[in-house]
Formats: structure tokens, C-alpha cells, sequence
């Protein structure tokens, strides 16, 4: 395990790879025709286990509205619901901490590990996590952070980032793995044998639960009425982690809260069957506290950290609000034809996919992010199979317009104009001033069809797929005309 | 100001000044089977979690600590770790368990753990309820019945009063008033454990149990 977390080509964390270079990471992704075979597959096989899921169409829709209202109800009520949660929480004695900055959650994690010299930190799984450099910010201090999530585990040994928010490890094949596990688990030899390779990783990971000093996880949904942090998962490696060392650290964005218990039923539901197809996970783990005083098992601390990360940004505007509705099921990036193609990586974010295009903004700032929104064909997959209903097409949209227009005071995103370009605007301008008018549009289009053998054979990002367009010899209009 | 002022501030600074409207969850459940007879609902649960790969048996309150028994040495359960002290618990002796040790939990799970992660070859816990829709027992694991019971041995055995299945997990939170005062840990179970992380390959026994059976009792009772 060389430098796990970090990318192979320069040692350092993957996210600190610029954004910028998008294109070229696409262009590569394309190219790989295994890497797209191994996509086309795995989104085929989870498109069709969701829809076996949904067989009645009226129920699905009221679920997602239902789903949609509970999350939207919830935002509008956000600053209340985390007073009340961590009200409850703190009751139930668990310590709540405040986070604005990845580097602020690091630091309150590596302190709560210094105070107890932590040596190992078991994780479970959790995207948060990987959005804060985690385990890089750990490894840094002398603080080994080990995941547990097969996928996870797998992407960990192999010094990559998660190419998908619920199967990390979906880029991978088995005999990949099973080179990778031959390569960097003593005394195992090659086996392309799933059933065996699992086996292997349980009983790895098995010695690390029991030894771990502190184990870490996500949070799926928290329930301020009762102070209750749920954990959705199949594998029991989150339970591992949340149960079996002395102290648990949980760690979530701000937006993952809800009121009550009852608002999770439906949202736990829709999650597991958009996600994986599955009626439900093998395990829906609920944690309202820390060991009891006659209780014999189960963390003696519980603390939970609490992540802005820019989410404050989008909930300033009610339209971006809608980004933070998401509950990470996955079905966006499983139903888009870029993500399919491209795979999770070319995106270089956390969250790769449509997703990944909305939120990533927020975090990283358009600076790096302003490419995202354009690496979509807007054919509105992702809004459709949505959930909670998020209308990603339309904050795409929106987003463009944030990172494309000229830069101006007060802006809703940081980075606001990233993208602006004054060729690019004044040629839109004056098409536009062109074209909402019959008599210059008149005299552009008889100017262009005399004079087409003048139409440039070089049509920037037109060409560089297909072949110049020209414009027609006789006009429709001269047409239309002479058919009278 | 703190990063949770500082947060909270920006938040508040957003806010609307009234809620969206909370939608009706009760429309959204109320169409679902209700007036179903504890063997129909019994029926539902036990589809619903064998198609997640666990095992199902009907007994009654008298026989099931015999089919217990039975099972284990199917199973080839050198020692299975249970809690004494519960209603369950005192049900099981050693005369029925011929094949098997039986072991009351005793002290804290740091006295116990190697024998828990290495040498106990199955966990036997009540289930508090289930839920019909999904195919889920409900666990609250308890002083008498720690969480890890259910979790670290290879083999999983839950005990389950079939009047106490519920149709749905909203209909459970509901009518048994789970919003008064939760336990530190409260879980849903539907099956062994399992992961398709590797190409999408099912493959089960990932982290906790290899295989769920589920003793089914008074499934032919009325609703409790």
C-alpha cells in the first residue's frame, strides 16, 4: 500500500489534478475502449435493476413527489432542524462539531485521533470523506486510515478515487483485482474467483475491526427529533465500524438532515431501489448515542462533524437550493450517456457525474469547475430518473450562464464568469441581433447563400467532429417563393 | 463567531420565510394491504427477505428452541452466543443443545472479542418486530442483546413473533411510537451480508453474517 489516495503520476491527492484539464481526460476516457465497455455494462445492469423496482408507475411518482416534498420542506427549514438536531444529539450524548472548510473538518477528526493516539481509523463509506482528503489529511499526521467498503478498499489499494458514488470500484474487472490483491496482500496468490476474493477481503479487513482505535462513516440521513444518524449499507462494514471500536466519528454535509423518523421511510426506500435496484439494503443502521452506562457493546464516544464545504453557497439561491436535495443515490450518473462513456474518473471531482456537475461547483469553485455544465447533452435522463425530483438540466443551464456571463458584483457562486469570454458574447450578441430581426435576417441569409464558397472550411468546435457547414445555395424562402 | 455561527448566520440569512408545505405521508401509505392476516403477512415477509438469500422456518412457542437446536448442528455451530437474560434466552438449556455450547454473553465486549471475531459459530438474537413490505427484521439491540450479536458471528439466528410484523417501516415507526425515545442502536436486517462491488457479481457473507435464519413463530396468531 504505496502512498493509497494519492494519483500514480504525481503523488499528490487526486483532486489537486485541475479540473481544467477535462478535455483531455475525456478524450482519453473515449479513447479506452475497454474502460467504456466496462461502463456500458454496469450502467446497462443498474438501469434494468431499477427498473424492475418501479414496476407501477403511479407509485413511483408519488414517491418521488413525496420524496421531493419531505427534502424541500426540510431545506426551507434547514438552520432549525441542525439547532434541534444537534440539541438531541448532544442529549443523547453524542458530541456535535461544526465544520466550514474541509481543512476544519481534518483538523477536528485528527484532534479527536491525537487525544485518544489513534493508529488506525477503520472507515466505512462515505463521499464526504473523500470530498475533505481524508485519508490523505490523515496519512499526513501519522494516522493510518484504512477503508473498509470492498469497493472502496479495492480503489484504496490501487491508489485511485472512487469512480462512482455507490460502486466505487466499477471501472475495475476481477482479474484487475485479483492481480491487485495477489500484488499487495501477503500470502495470497492470484484468484479471479469473486466468491473467493471477497472471502479474502473479509478476513483482511476482519483483523482491522477488531483492532481499530477509531472507526469513521458517513451519515445517509440524520433525524433531528430524535437525535438518530442512519446508515444505509449491505456489507456490515459500516457497522463494523460504527459498533466495534471505542470511538465513532461520523461525518456529513449540512443538508442531510430531516424533522422526524417517519420522514425517512419514504427517502430510505427510494434510495436503495434507485440506486442499486434493491427493495432495500441488507442493513438500515440507526445510532442515537454512544454505549449506555449497562450496555456491553458499541462506541464509548460518538461524535458526529457537521461539513459546509459551499453548501451554504447553494442554499443562498433558491433555485441552486435544489442541488442540495440530492440523497446520493446514483441513478443520474447510471442513466447519462457522458458518465457511461466517460467513466467517473474523467471528471476529477469527487463526485463525478450529473451530480457531480451541479455540486462540485459549490466546492470547488467555478475557477475549476466552469467546464462541468457544458459536458452534457441536456437530455434530461438525470432530471427524469431523479429521486427527489432535482431538475439538473435546468441548474446546468443555469450554471453555464453563472460561469459564462461577464463577471459582475455580488455574484450568487464563486467564480461567477470563470468561463467569460468577450469574443464569444459579442458574436452571440450580434447572431442575436441578426436574427430577431426579418430585414437584417433577411439580408444576412441572401449574403451568405451568394457568397457561401466564402463559408471558413475551419469551424472551431463544429470541425473538430464533423465536416464545415455551409450554407445552402438557394435560400427556403426563394423556395417557398417560387413555388407560389 | 464559530464555524457553527458562521454557518447557521449564512443559513438563517437564506432561509424562507415560511416552510414549503410538508406533504402528506399517510396519502402516500394508506393505500397499502392493512387488513391482511398475520400467515398472509407472515407469508410476505418470508418472500420478501429469502429473496435476499436468508432461510425461513415456521415453528411454534414450544418447538422452536428444539428447531434451534437442530439447526446449530446443521450448521456445524460449535458455540452459539446469545443473551440469558431475555425472554428467549432462558428458553434455551443444554439438554436440547447437544451438538452445541451454549453461551450467555457475559461481559463487556472488550473481555470477549477474540472469542466473538474467532471462535463463536453463531449469534442468536429476538427480533423486536419485521416488516412484511421489504422482507426486514427490526432489532434493537439492548443491554441483554448487544448489537455486535447479530453482527461479528459467521451465522446469524433471529427469533421472530409473527404478530409483530408490520406492513411497512413507516407503518412500524408509526404504531409503535418510535419517535419517543429511540435505543442507542436500532437496525433493519434483510438478509446476510452481502456486496456486488466486485463487477457486479453478487456475492454474500462481506463483512457480517454468511447467512440470516429467521424462526418464524405464532404466524397463524391474530395481530398484537
Amino acid at each position: 500500500m504505496s502512498a493509497p489516495n494519492a494519483s500514480a503520476d504525481t503523488g499528490k491527492p487526486i483532486a489537486f489534478v485541475s479540473a481544467k484539464q477535462l478535455r483531455e481526460r475525456m478524450h482519453d476516457a473515449v479513447n479506452d475502449p475497454h474502460l467504456r465497455s466496462s461502463f456500458r455494462g454496469a450502467m446497462d445492469f443498474l438501469m434494468a435493476k431499477r427498473a424492475a423496482q418501479f414496476p407501477d408507475a403511479d407509485e413511483l411518482d408519488s414517491l418521488r413527489s413525496l420524496s421531493e416534498g419531505i427534502r424541500q420542506y426540510s431545506l426551507t427549514r434547514l438552520p432549525d432542524l441542525l439547532e434541534q438536531l444537534e440539541a438531541n444529539l448532544t442529549r443523547n450524548g453524542v458530541k456535535v462539531h461544526w465544520a466550514e472548510t474541509p481543512e476544519e473538518a481534518n483538523a477536528i477528526m485528527l484532534g479527536i485521533a491525537q487525544r485518544h493516539q489513534a493508529r488506525l481509523i477503520v472507515k466505512g463509506k462515505s463521499m464526504v470523506s473523500e470530498e475533505i482528503e481524508f485519508n490523505h489529511a490523515m496519512e499526513a499526521a501519522g494516522v493510518g486510515a484504512l477503508e473498509s467498503d470492498m469497493g472502496e478498499y479495492i480503489v484504496q489499494l490501487a491508489g485511485e478515487k472512487p469512480s462512482h458514488i455507490i460502486m466505487p470500484a466499477i471501472h475495475q474487472t476481477k482479474q484487475q483485482i485479483a492481480k491487485l490483491f495477489a500484488e499487495h496482500i501477503p500470502g495470497v496468490s492470484y484468484t479471479d474467483n469473486v466468491d473467493a476474493l471477497i472471502q479474502i477481503g473479509r478476513r483482511v479487513l476482519r483483523e482491522k475491526f477488531e483492532i481499530a482505535d477509531i472507526g469513521l462513516s458517513g451519515v445517509n440521513f440524520a433525524v433531528a427529533e430524535t437525535g438518530t444518524l442512519c446508515l444505509v449499507e449491505n456489507e456490515g462494514n459500516g457497522r463494523m465500524c460504527t459498533t466495534v471500536p471505542k470511538v465513532h466519528i461520523a461525518i456529513t454535509g449540512i443538508e442531510k438532515v430531516v424533522e422526524k423518523l417517519e420522514h425517512v421511510a419514504p427517502l430510505f426506500s427510494i434510495l436503495t431501489r434507485s440506486a442499486t435496484g434493491q427493495a432495500v439494503s441488507t442493513y438500515f443502521n440507526m445510532i442515537s448515542g454512544p454505549r449506555k452506562a449497562n450496555e456491553k457493546d458499541g462506541p464509548e464516544e460518538v461524535h458526529l462533524v457537521l461539513l459546509d464545504n459551499g453548501r451554504s453557497q447553494a442554499y443562498a439561491d433558491e433555485q441552486l437550493r435544489k442541488t442540495l436535495q440530492c440523497i446520493r443515490c446514483g441513478a443520474c450518473m447510471n442513466h447519462c450517456p457522458v458518465y457511461t462513456r466517460i467513466g467517473g474518473h474523467a471528471y476529477g471531482t469527487t463526485y463525478p457525474g450529473p451530480i457531480g456537475k451541479i455540486v462540485s461547483p459549490h466546492m470547488m469553485g467555478l475557477e475549476q469547475t466552469h467546464l462541468l455544465p457544458t459536458a452534457s447533452t441536456l437530455c434530461g435522463a438525470c432530471g427524469e430518473v431523479c429521486p427527489v425530483k432535482i431538475p439538473i438540466p435546468e441548474l446546468l443551464i443555469r450554471l453555464r450562464g453563472e460561469a459564462q456571463s461577464e463577471p459582475h458584483a455580488n455574484p450568487a457562486m464563486v467564480g461567477q464568469g470563470a468561463g467569460y469570454s468577450g469574443l464569444t458574447t459579442f458574436v452571440w450578441r450580434m447572431w442575436a441581433r441578426v436574427y430577431s430581426r426579418p430585414g437584417s435576417y433577411r439580408a444576412f441569409s441572401w449574403l451568405a447563400s451568394r457568397f457561401r464558397a466564402l463559408a471558413p472550411k475551419n469551424q472551431a468546435g463544429w470541425t473538430a467532429a464533423r465536416t464545415p457547414l455551409t450554407p445552402a445555395p438557394r435560400r427556403l424562402r426563394d423556395m417557398v417563393r417560387d413555388r407560389r | 463567531m464559530t464555524a457553527r455561527d458562521r454557518i447557521l448566520a449564512k443559513l438563517r440569512g437564506a432561509q424562507p420565510a415560511t416552510p414549503n408545505p410538508l406533504p402528506s405521508l399517510d396519502e402516500h401509505y394508506a393505500p397499502r394491504a392493512r387488513g391482511e392476516s398475520v400467515a398472509e403477512r407472515a407469508a410476505r415477509f418470508k418472500a420478501g427477505i429469502e429473496a435476499f438469500h436468508a432461510d425461513v422456518h415456521f415453528s411454534t412457542d414450544a418447538d422452536w428452541p428444539a428447531l434451534l437446536a437442530r439447526l446449530c448442528v446443521e450448521k456445524a455451530v460449535g458455540t452459539l452466543l446469545y443473551g440469558g437474560d431475555t425472554p428467549a434466552g432462558r428458553r434455551l438449556d443444554a439438554a436440547t443443545f447437544a451438538g452445541t455450547t451454549l453461551r450467555p454473553w457475559a461481559g463487556q465486549v472488550e473481555e470477549i472479542k477474540a472469542d466473538l471475531f474467532h471462535r463463536v459459530g453463531a449469534g442468536f438474537t429476538q427480533a423486536r418486530g419485521a416488516i412484511a413490505e421489504t422482507g426486514s427484521l427490526i432489532l434493537w439491540p439492548s443491554d441483554a442483546e448487544p448489537r455486535t450479536l447479530s453482527l461479528v458471528p459467521p451465522v446469524h439466528f433471529a427469533l421472530l413473533d409473527a404478530r409483530t410484523i408490520q406492513p411497512t417501516f413507516f407503518d412500524a415507526i408509526r404504531a409503535e411510537g418510535w419517535s419517543a425515545g429511540m435505543p442507542t442502536n436500532a437496525l433493519l436486517i434483510s438478509g446476510p451480508s452481502k456486496t456486488a462491488d466486485i463487477q457486479q457479481t453478487l456475492a454474500y457473507g462481506a463483512h457480517g453474517p454468511k447467512e440470516l435464519i429467521v424462526i418464524v413463530t405464532h404466524a397463524e396468531g391474530e395481530p398484537q
